[in-house]
């Protein structure tokens, strides 16, 4: 009798302790969860409703840079694709993708239109301009299921993403995995980690006051773990971003979103 | 030429007589605080948005004075009482001869 109860006792610790590892890895579960179910009501608010979300503004603006004539060429945005809100429906939900071979992100895209098509020069990652048009195009995409897929020709760059992704990396020897899978959910000094799904790109960042690109957060997060930044517009950048974007295929985009 | 920029004004486009009506008057502006410094060090001089008014058929309803610590793309939400049909007028004042201005029309019945 006495050895069942020690046996049955024995059982219970063990179902507790699974339990509760269970509850300190929600991602094992692996539902998908958009950082926005973790804002409050009033930061929810002002991404949902236009009349307060500042990116709206950014939006304004992509509206008249799509219309402005540009570069050697004199060709302005609607030359070539008239109405951004039919021909830029559902364009966002599948980028980086491989445009001619290359891994191109939205961003890389919008510039690669600009040298080639219009003959203007690039515009700086983070420049209004550029943050305009991506705001501009991403709205489009609102609502609709992230899209991208592994296929043969993006396979090599996905891996490479997943790489960059569970690799430790800086002085504190962290990997973008160990935060944003093993350990979403809990939290970080007084905030709680997001699982880090880039559905709401670009963003209204609050702690930023102005509007940024998924680039400039990993940045961030790369200089958290005090290691060396991708660069802007780089090809490790669009990888990772790539993996991002296939990790949270299905997830409907919210850009532009607003973030605290 | 005076710089503007773009603002937006949420109000109902109609209300009842002594009704409370919210208005909602947002513009974008960077907000510099002018206690920022470059990546070089040198310090960015301020320039924000430093009076914002709100007119009732030519009669001020609401004036605000904004300093340093107010965000960027400020956004002011304040009641009125719909007293009459006409038009409201928002102005937006500021540093290196910033300023911005929007109406919105309102009919009271």
């Amino acid at each position: 009798m006495k050895k069942q109860a020690v046996i049955y006792s024995v059982g219970f610790l063990y179902a507790l302790l699974m339990a509760s590892s269970f509850a300190a890895n929600p991602m094992t579960s692996h539902k998908q969860q958009s950082s926005y179910e973790l804002m409050t009501t009033e930061n929810k608010a002002m991404q949902d409703d236009a009349s307060l979300n500042p990116a709206m503004f950014w939006v304004g603006d992509g509206e008249s840079l799509w219309q402005t004539k540009n570069g050697t060429n004199a060709k302005s945005c609607a030359s070539c694709h008239g109405d951004v809100k039919k021909s830029m429906r559902g364009i966002a939900t599948q980028f980086p993708k491989i445009m001619k071979g290359k891994l191109q992100t939205l961003e890389g895209q919008i510039n690669q239109c600009r040298e080639v098509r219009q003959g203007a020069p690039k515009l700086a990652y983070e420049s209004k301009d550029l943050l305009a048009l991506t705001a501009l195009i991403a709205l489009q995409s609102k609502g609709m299921p992230i899209s991208v897929k592994e296929t043969p020709a993006n396979k090599d760059d996905l891996k490479q993403g997943q790489q960059f992704f569970n690799q430790r990396m800086g002085q504190l020897n962290l990997s973008c995995a160990q935060c944003h899978d093993e350990r979403a959910g809990l939290k970080l000094g007084g905030s709680l980690i997001p699982q880090g799904h880039p559905n709401a790109y670009p963003i209204y960042r609050l702690e930023w006051q102005t509007l940024g690109s998924i680039q400039r957060r990993l940045r961030n997060c790369m200089s958290g773990v005090r290691a060396q930044q991708f660069e802007y517009g780089s090809s490790e950048m669009a990888q990772l971003e790539l993996y991002l974007m296939w990790r949270a295929r299905g997830m409907p985009l919210e850009s532009p979103g607003v973030r605290p | 030429m005076s710089k503007t920029s773009r603002t937006s004004i949420t109000m109902p486009a109609q209300a009842k007589k002594g009704a409370i009506i919210e208005i909602r008057a947002i513009a974008q502006h960077d907000m510099e605080s002018g206690f920022r410094y470059t990546e070089g060090g040198k310090s960015i001089p301020r320039e924000i948005i430093r009076v914002f008014t709100c007119s009732y058929n030519n009669t001020e309803i609401f004036k605000a004075d904004f300093y340093p610590g107010i965000g960027a793309n400020p956004l002011i939400i304040f009641t009125t009482i719909a007293t009459e049909s006409g038009m409201l007028e928002f102005k937006w004042v500021g540093d290196d001869g910033y300023e911005a201005n929007n109406q919105a029309r309102i009919t009271v019945t």
